[in-house]
C-alpha cells in the first residue's frame, strides 16, 4: 500500500541521507533538526530505535550540518516532531523492509515470518545468522523512500511514549565544552563587531589609537565601509577595546528609536498593508444586534536568551566553514553564499548547541559577522561572541502588537460574529533570503530591505496566528494591518502572534462570559464541540478546582485556552494569583493534548517552561526605547521571572489515540498569558488589557478605580 | 605589568600569567586554563552563569579579577564531580531532567553546592533564595528546585551513613 510521503521525506527522498549502518552495532541517524535544549535528538533517536527496532543506546545522532544532513529549514514552528519526526519516522520504516526483504531472500522465506529484536532478525521468533549490520553490505539506502513500508503500530511501540534521559544534559551538567562559545581552535583570534547603530548609518569618526591604548593588548582592525571587527588573541583585550570604541565612535544618520515609539498603540498611527481573512468585513451592525469590542496590546518583547550569541569560522582555500547555534544551517548557508558571493557549496555551516534561543535571535548574525571576519583573513579560525548589551540592543525583537477584538450577539443572546483585529510588525525577519543581516547592512553595498511580508497562514501565520477563535460562531474574519516601518528589527519569538491574539481572545471570551453571567468554563465547552478541545478544558478545570470561588481578597483564578495554531497540541492553563502592588504567582496547573507523546518528561518540561516565559513576559518585559540615557539594555532594565517568582506546576498530558505527534514548545504561552489576564481581573475586579503587568500598570489601574 | 598568579583551581595549584591584575577571573579560567565549564552569560554580574566558588563562596567570576584570587582556593563546576563519581547534584539533576539548554547549570550548581555546604538541610524557601541570583530562561526553575531538595536528603543519607559506620558497634 503507497502512502503519500511526509512533506519533509517527499524533499529529502534518499534513504542514507536519513540514517545508517555504517559502524558496527550503532545506528548513525540524521536529521535536519537541531538541539535548542528543547531535547529533539533525544526524541528523535526514540523515534529511529523505536521504528527499527533497537535499543536506543545503539542510536547516534548527527544534526544540522550542511554537506551531511537533510535540509528541513528552520528548528522553529514546533514542527521538528509533527513534520521533522514523521519524517524520520517513515524513513526508519523504510529502512527496515528493505532489510527484512533481503533477509526473506536470503533465508527463502517469506518477510512476513521475520521480525527484528535489537537489530537482529528472528525468523518465527528464533534467532538467525543476520542483523542490520552483517546484511549492510548488501542492502543499499542508496534509494529513494516510497512510501510503501508499513510503520509500526503505536500499539506495539514501547521506547516511544516511555521517558528517556535527555541526550545533551550530562555533558551539560558536568561542565564539558558543548557550546558553540567553549569551542577552541588551533590559532583561533576573538572578536568583536562595533555595530552600526542602524541601517543608513556611516561610520564618520573613530579614534584606533585611543582603542589600541584602551584595549591594553595588541588588537588589530576589519574594516570594510561600516562594518568595523576588533580582533586579537587575548579576549579580554578584545572585550575592552569593543566596549570602548562603541561608547566613542561616531555615527550619521544614527536613528535611536524613542520613547513615543516604543508602545504598541504607536502602530495605529502607521501606515500598513492590510488584508481580511475569513469572512468579508461586516457593514453596520444588524438590527438587534449587540456589539462589544475591547483592546489589548502587547510590547516589544526580548529573546532574552541566556547567553549571547556566538560563532567560529574558518575560511582556508577558498572554503568557508561556520559553526552557529542558528536554527537553521541551509537557510543561513544561502544567506551567507550571497554575502560573500561565494557558491553554496564552497560553504559549510554547522551548528553546534547554544543557549536557548527560543526564535530568531543574533546567533544569525554573529555568524555572518564571523564569516565576514574569517573571509578577510584566510587561514586564522576567529571566534566572535556578541557582548550582553549588544544582544539586547541588536537581536530581532518580537514586534508589539494590539488586537481589538469585536463580537456581536442576537437577541437571544448567541454570539454571531467575531472579528479579530489586528496591527503588527513582521514576525519573519529571518536572513533565508539573502538579507536580514546586520554585516550585510553595514558592508558596502547593502541589499535593499526584504520587501514586507510575515508568515503565511499555510505555515500557521505570524502576526495573524491563533487568531481566529477555535469557538464555533457562525461569522469569524482577522483584519489584519501588518506594519511594515516599526523602529526596531522584528522577528518570530516562540509562538509568534499566537501569545498577544489569545490573550486577547481568551480574555475577551471570559469578558463576554461575565457580561452574560455565566461560568468562563461552561461558555467555552458550550462553544466548542472538538472533543480534544474539550478534554484539556474539562481536565484542567478540574485539576484547579476552578468551580470553588476564591475566598480571599485580591486573589484569583483565570483559565487560558487554545489549540496552537488552530491545527496542533491543545492546551489549558489555569493559573492562580494575588494581586497588591505587584501580580504574585501562587500556582498553575496545565491540561494538554499532544497527540502522539514521544517523550512524556520532555514533553512536561516544554510545557512548563513555555509557561514560565509566557509568565515572564507578562509580568515583566517590554523592550524599551527610551533607556539610551539611562545606558544600555541589560538585566536590571529587562528583568525576567526569577527562582522566588516562579510558582508550583502541575502538568497533565490528556492521552490521545492519534499517532501523530504535535509539537508542545509554544502550545501554553498563550494560554498562560490568558490565564495571568484573566485571574489578575478577576482579583482586582477590573479588566487588564495592557501587557506588561508591573507595578506601575498595577499601580496606575488600582488608582484608577 | 606581567606577573605571576598562584592559586587553587579545584584543588590543582596553578599558576598564570597575567598581563593585568584586573584581568576577569572567568576569563583565565575559560581561555589560560581551558576551563569553559563556566559559561560567560552577561560579563555584568547580573546573571549567575559564571559563578564559581572563592574559598566556598560563590562568587561571579566576570566581576572577580584574577589578582583578587592569588592564594585563594577556586573551585568550578569541574570540580564537583564525573560522569564516574558524579556530585550528589549532578546525579539527582540528571534524575529530575532538570535544565533545558543547559546554559545557565553551571553557576546554579556551584550555587547549590555552596548552599549544601553550609546548610545541608535547607528548606524549599532557603534554596530558592540561594538560587535567586541565578536566571534560567528556559524555565526548569521547578525541576532544578526538586533537584536541590533530592541533593540534599542525600547527603544528609550519606553522612548519617558514614557517622553510623563509624560509630563504634
Amino acid at each position: 500500500m503507497t502512502s503519500a510521503l511526509p512533506a519533509v521525506l517527499a524533499e529529502n527522498p534518499r534513504l542514507d541521507r536519513w540514517l545508517n549502518f555504517d559502524a558496527p552495532g550503532k545506528v548513525e541517524i540524521s536529521t535536519g533538526r537541531v538541539e535548542l535544549g528543547q531535547g529533539v535528538l533525544t526524541a528523535m533517536a526514540q523515534i529511529a530505535a523505536e521504528e527499527l527496532n533497537v535499543a536506543l543506546e545503539r542510536i547516534v545522532v548527527r544534526s544540522g550540518i550542511t554537506e551531511l544532513t537533510p535540509n528541513e529549514g528552520y528548528t522553529a514552528g514546533s514542527q521538528s516532531m509533527q513534520a521533522g519526526g514523521i519524517a524520520l519516522r517513515q524513513a526508519c520504516a523504510e529502512a527496515r523492509a528493505r532489510f527484512l526483504d533481503h533477509a526473506a531472500q536470503m533465508l527463502g522465506c517469506a518477510a512476513t515470518e521475520l521480525t527484528l529484536r535489537d537489530g537482529h532478525v528472528l525468523r518465527n521468533a528464533a534467532p538467525t545468522k543476520f542483523d542490520y549490520w552483517s546484511l549492510a553490505q548488501s542492502v543499499s539506502l542508496d534509494a529513494d523512500a516510497t512510501g510503501n513500508a508499513a510503520r509500526k503500530l503505536a500499539a506495539q511501540y514501547t521506547i516511544v511514549g516511555r521517558d528517556a534521559a535527555r541526550l545533551d544534559l550530562p555533558a551539560k551538567l558536568f561542565g564539558a565544552p558543548v557550546f558553540v562559545h567553549d569551542m577552541r581552535l588551533d590559532g583561533m583570534a576573538h572578536a568583536r563587531v562595533v555595530r552600526q547603530p542602524n541601517r543608513g548609518a556611516s561610520l564618520i569618526a573613530f579614534d584606533e589609537a585611543a582603542t589600541r591604548r584602551a584595549a591594553r593588548g595588541p588588537i588589530q582592525f576589519v574594516r570594510d565601509g561600516n562594518f568595523l571587527a576588533i580582533v586579537g588573541e587575548d579576549e579580554t583585550a578584545v572585550e575592552t577595546a569593543a566596549a570602548f570604541a562603541t561608547d566613542h565612535i561616531k555615527w550619521s544618520a544614527a536613528e535611536p528609536p524613542t520613547a513615543f515609539q516604543q508602545e504598541a498603540t504607536w502602530l495605529l498611527q502607521r501606515p500598513s498593508i492590510d488584508r481580511v481573512i475569513g469572512a468579508p468585513v461586516e457593514a453596520e451592525p444588524g438590527r438587534g444586534a449587540q456589539s462589544y469590542e475591547a483592546t489589548y496590546t502587547r510590547p516589544y518583547i526580548a529573546h532574552a536568551s541566556i547567553g549571547p550569541s556566538c560563532a567560529l569560522a574558518l575560511y582556508r582555500d577558498g572554503q568557508m566553514t561556520v559553526w552557529t547555534h542558528c536554527q537553521g544551517v541551509y537557510p543561513l548557508r544561502a544567506a551567507l553564499a550571497r554575502m560573500l558571493k561565494l557558491d553554496p557549496s564552497a560553504i559549510s555551516v554547522r551548528h553546534v548547541q547554544g543557549p536557548g534561543c527560543y526564535g530568531h535571535n543574533g546567533a544569525d548574525d554573529a555568524a555572518a559577522d564571523v564569516a565576514a571576519i574569517a573571509f578577510r583573513m584566510p587561514g586564522r579560525p576567529i571566534r566572535l561572541r556578541w557582548r550582553r548589551q549588544e544582544e539586547f540592543a541588536f537581536e530581532p525583537v518580537s514586534p508589539a502588537m494590539v488586537v481589538k477584538v469585536r463580537a456581536k450577539l442576537n437577541d437571544a443572546g448567541e454570539l454571531i460574529d467575531w472579528t479579530t483585529e489586528i496591527w503588527s510588525g513582521t514576525h519573519q525577519g529571518r536572513p533565508g533570503g539573502g538579507t536580514n543581516l546586520l554585516a550585510m547592512e553595514a558592508l558596502p553595498n547593502p541589499p535593499a530591505p526584504p520587501p514586507p511580508n510575515d508568515v503565511p497562514e499555510a505555515a500557521g501565520g505570524g502576526a495573524t496566528r491563533n487568531g481566529e477563535p477555535l469557538y464555533e460562531i457562525a461569522v469569524k474574519r482577522i483584519i489584519h494591518h501588518l506594519v511594515p516601518e516599526v523602529p526596531r528589527r522584528t522577528s518570530a519569538l516562540r509562538s509568534l502572534g499566537a501569545t498577544a491574539n489569545i490573550f486577547a481572545l481568551e480574555s475577551f471570551v471570559d469578558e463576554l462570559a461575565e457580561r452574560a453571567g455565566r461560568d468562563p468554563v461552561e461558555f467555552r465547552l458550550a462553544r466548542l464541540s472538538d472533543p480534544r478541545a474539550r478534554a484539556v478544558i474539562e481536565r484542567v478545570a478540574a485539576m484547579a478546582d476552578l468551580s470553588t470561588k476564591a475566598t480571599q481578597p485580591n486573589r484569583g483564578k483565570g483559565i487560558g485556552f487554545s489549540q496552537y495554531k488552530n491545527r496542533a497540541a491543545y492546551a489549558a492553563v489555569v493559573m492562580e494569583l494575588e494581586v497588591d502592588e505587584t501580580v504574585r504567582l501562587l500556582r498553575a496547573w496545565c491540561a494538554a493534548d499532544a497527540g502522539l507523546v514521544v517523550n512524556p518528561d520532555a514533553v512536561i518540561n516544554q510545557l512548563e517552561g513555555g509557561m514560565i516565559q509566557a509568565a515572564s513576559w507578562v509580568l515583566k518585559e517590554q523592550v524599551r526605547f527610551d533607556n539610551p540615557s539611562a545606558g544600555p539594555i541589560d538585566w536590571e532594565t529587562y528583568p525576567v521571572l526569577r527562582f522566588s517568582e516562579v510558582p508550583p506546576i502541575d502538568i497533565e498530558l490528556v492521552p490521545s489515540d492519534s499517532d501523530m505527534p504535535l509539537g508542545v514548545g509554544e502550545a501554553t504561552a498563550g494560554p498562560t498569558a490568558a490565564a495571568i489576564g484573566n485571574a489578575v481581573s478577576r482579583a482586582l475586579g477590573i479588566r487588564v488589557r495592557d501587557l506588561p503587568l508591573t507595578r506601575e500598570r498595577i499601580m496606575a489601574l488600582l488608582l484608577a478605580q | 605589568m606581567t606577573r605571576n598568579i598562584a592559586f587553587t583551581v579545584n584543588g590543582r595549584p596553578v599558576d598564570v600569567v597575567a598581563a593585568h591584575d584586573d584581568t576577569p577571573l572567568l576569563d583565565v579560567l575559560r581561555n589560560e586554563l581551558s576551563l569553559t565549564g563556566t559559561r560567560f552569560g552577561c560579563g555584568l554580574e547580573q546573571c549567575g552563569c559564571c559563578i564559581v566558588l572563592v574559598d566556598g563562596e560563590p562568587e561571579k567570576s566576570c566581576g572577580r579579577s584574577i589578582g583578587s584570587v592569588a592564594g585563594r582556593s577556586v573551585t568550578t563546576v569541574e570540580g564537583l564531580g564525573t560522569p564516574d563519581r558524579p556530585h550528589p547534584l549532578q546525579e539527582t539533576f540528571l534524575e529530575e531532567q532538570a535544565g533545558q539548554c543547559g546554559y545557565c547549570l553551571s553557576g546554579i550548581l556551584v550555587s547549590a553546592k555552596a548552599l549544601l555546604d553550609r546548610n545541608p538541610s535547607p528548606s524549599r524557601a532557603q534554596i530558592v533564595r540561594a538560587l535567586d541570583d541565578n536566571l534560567c530562561r528556559c524555565g526548569a526553575h521547578n525541576r532544578i528546585l526538586r533537584a536541590v531538595e533530592k541533593a540534599a536528603a542525600r547527603l544528609r543519607e550519606g553522612n548519617n551513613r558514614e557517622n553510623r559506620q563509624g560509630s563504634p558497634a
